[in-house]
């Protein structure tokens, strides 16, 4: 799947998908999507995208950011206040969940507790009249799809919290929807099921090539997942992207800090040319580093990533046009394949990390230390 | 019935816990239970003319009939009231929900005399509850001293046995499900249908057995607000004992009454009894996971 760099919110649609290829999923585009409860500001404000047909995307944000209701409105759970959703293009904003023809994946599975697994998966076909030998046919491919034969005269509270989850895919995807919706599925899961059913969703999204929106809070679990990513914030969108382009890209502070660590060293008001002046340094800025966001025009902020910042004992070292700042050693964290260096940065003494070779032990706690990094390396952002 | 539940951990000793529950139901159960079979069948040497009896003095087989028909209507009323009721409870808030309890649990509260003068008031020849039928063109319909009457009071009390059990397996419901099931292409009728419904026949069945086994022993009720003319099972008994000294056929009929009853349970049972083990079952798991 080919991602334009420069996708915005309100990308133009993307060629309709081949009536004759149904397995290329479906695109789904939300316009001016608004869900107003009545309180102080609405839990989705306005919200613009477009999902590309067969695309994984994320809807990531923090708790009450609106993602879980926009998935909620896709599904018809929830009423629209305003705007439209199409898939492929028809309006299903007013249809109820029922006629959407859409796979939901819940975080407690959902799986009906008095029907057996190979009854549960069978249910979306039973409801459209599948004739039986096709039912039965369908049920055992798509239980082998999510590696789960043998089990279908099992109850689900006979399952473990995985083996259910996978029924609860299975059920899912076993119609043939148009897309796909997952709500925090993985949420309910220890560590390492997590990682493993990870993995197995990312090979069923490839297997079956089908439109998936994905919701979570976790950020590591929507980059790992995603083609792309749309960050929700307060009912609005803030970004949509790549995780790359999230992680290495991020328009605004928001994006920086809730995706990953960052140094963030605020501008303050002052307008962000060629030069930029933190406390008393000065910094070159590349014009290719400022994000496109028109706040940062008003007010911006440096942002570094701790795997980007260097840190030298000596002035000499510091290699000539880099960026520079004085900063004293705070703590060490060693975490095995790198270590952490904590630092008080500036006069502020605000704390900065940088992220160094597990093997280079040449920093104790207190040194007087010059944090740098590459021009390029940074990213201004609006505050 | 209550709905099962399971103890794991249970420590040796805690059948001790039951001596006292179990010498008191041996005491004043089952002795004056197992006196009254001894009477049924050895009165006076062993015979079972009492229980053929039954069957032929042309009096039992009706009155049993009766009581059995007016359980039934009480038990499809309470169910048709209780069911709406206790789903209502489920949905609102806490407090409301409470409001709803105190409702439904008054006439528990109340003493039998007084709820039972209370219905008479209300329904007697007359009254406020006649003379509305009447104002609409149905004032021939007498409500005290027949079934009617007795029929209404009863399902008045006897709705909590409804409504308690039902609320506490619908409120185990995980509404999430229906949202699954219209989200499989499902209607709100259909997912009702399928989904909630049989999730809820645990609780369904508790509250009909519950509310017919009771319905057939009320003596107060259709001793006051009933007519002679149609007496219930529990004024034959009493009518037995009391007035006729018949404590053999008075034990027969007791048993006969105790034996259908038992049946009926026992069967009940095979419906309501693996739905909710399921139930249960299925809510301790996703305690476990979590």
């Amino acid at each position: 799947m080919t991602i334009s760099s420069k996708e915005s919110a309100t990308a133009p649609p993307a060629s309709p998908s081949s009536p004759t290829a149904p397995r290329q999923g479906t695109q789904i585009r939300l316009s001016g999507v608004t869900k107003d409860y009545g309180l102080a500001a609405p839990a989705v404000d306005a919200v613009s995208l477009t999902i590309q047909p067969g695309e994984f995307m994320t809807l990531l944000g923090p708790s009450g950011s609106g993602k879980t209701t926009t998935l909620n409105l896709i599904a018809g759970f929830e009423t629209l206040t305003s705007g439209t959703i199409a898939l492929d293009g028809a309006d299903v904003g007013t249809l109820p969940p029922h006629k959407r023809n859409l796979g939901m994946l819940f975080q407690n599975y959902a799986l009906f507790p008095h029907m057996t697994v190979a009854q549960n998966v069978a249910y979306p076909l039973r409801e459209r009249r599948v004739p039986k030998a096709e039912i039965a046919r369908r049920v055992a491919e798509v239980l082998e799809l999510v590696q789960l034969p043998g089990r279908d005269q099992n109850y689900p509270a006979q399952l473990s919290g995985g083996q259910q989850q996978r029924v609860a895919l299975a059920r899912a995807i076993v119609f043939d929807p148009a897309a796909l919706l997952l709500d925090e599925p993985l949420g309910a899961l220890d560590r390492n099921l997590r990682g493993a059913l990870q993995m197995e969703i990312r090979r069923i999204h490839r297997e079956v090539g089908s439109t998936f929106v994905f919701v979570t809070h976790d950020q590591e679990e929507a980059m790992n997942l995603s083609d792309r990513i749309a960050l929700f914030n307060s009912g609005h969108i803030e970004q949509v992207g790549t995780p790359e382009e999230l992680y290495r890209r991020p328009d605004t502070l928001f994006t920086a800090r809730f995706l990953g660590d960052s140094n963030v060293f605020d501008l303050g008001g002052s307008p962000v040319g060629a030069k930029a002046s933190w406390e008393d340094s000065t910094w070159t800025i590349d014009p290719a580093t400022i994000a496109g966001h028109p706040g940062v025009r008003s007010h911006g902020a440096v942002v570094v990533r701790p795997e980007d910042v260097q840190i030298s004992r000596d002035l000499q070292t510091v290699p000539a046009g880099a960026n520079a700042v004085r900063a004293t050693v705070r703590d060490l964290e060693y975490m095995g394949s790198y270590r952490t260096v904590m630092l008080d940065v500036g006069q502020a003494r605000q704390l900065g990390r940088a992220r160094i070779d597990a093997l280079d032990a040449a920093f104790a706690v207190g040194d007087e230390v010059t944090a740098w990094w590459k021009p390029e390396r940074q990213r201004v952002v609006a505050v | 019935m209550t709905t099962p539940t399971r103890t794991r951990r249970t420590p040796r000793p805690g059948w001790l816990l039951l001596v006292p529950a179990l010498a008191l139901l041996a005491g004043i159960l089952l002795v004056p239970l197992f006196q009254s079979l001894l009477r049924s069948i050895g009165t006076p040497e062993f015979t079972l003319d009492h229980y053929a009896s039954l069957f032929t003095d042309g009096v039992t087989l009706t009155v049993l009939g009766r009581t059995a028909m007016t359980a039934v209507i009480v038990t499809i009323v309470t169910f048709l009231l209780g069911y709406p009721y206790a789903y209502l409870m489920t949905r609102v808030g806490p407090r409301l929900r409470g409001v709803l309890l105190v409702i439904v649990l008054i006439p528990f509260w109340t003493s039998v005399m007084a709820r039972n003068y209370a219905w008479i008031v209300l329904l007697q020849r007359g009254g406020p509850v006649q003379s509305v039928f009447e104002f609409f063109g149905a004032g021939d319909i007498v409500f005290q001293g027949s079934v009617v009457g007795v029929t209404i009071a009863m399902s008045q009390v006897m709705l909590p046995f409804m409504v308690l059990p039902l609320f506490s397996t619908l409120g185990g419901i995980d509404r999430k499900l229906l949202l699954a099931a219209r989200g499989l292409g499902s209607s709100p009728l259909v997912a009702f249908w399928k989904i909630y419904w049989p999730l809820s026949r645990g609780g369904v069945v508790s509250g009909l057995i519950l509310v017919f086994t009771l319905s057939l022993g009320f003596y107060v009720t259709p001793a006051l607000l009933g007519s002679p003319q149609q007496s219930l099972i529990a004024q034959l008994l009493a009518q037995r004992t009391t007035q006729l000294l018949d404590f053999a056929g008075a034990g027969a009929l007791g048993i006969l009454v105790l034996v259908i009853t038992l049946l009926l349970v026992a069967w009940a049972n095979r419906f309501g009894g693996t739905i909710s083990a399921i139930g249960v079952a299925s809510t301790s798991r996703t305690k476990e996971t979590r």
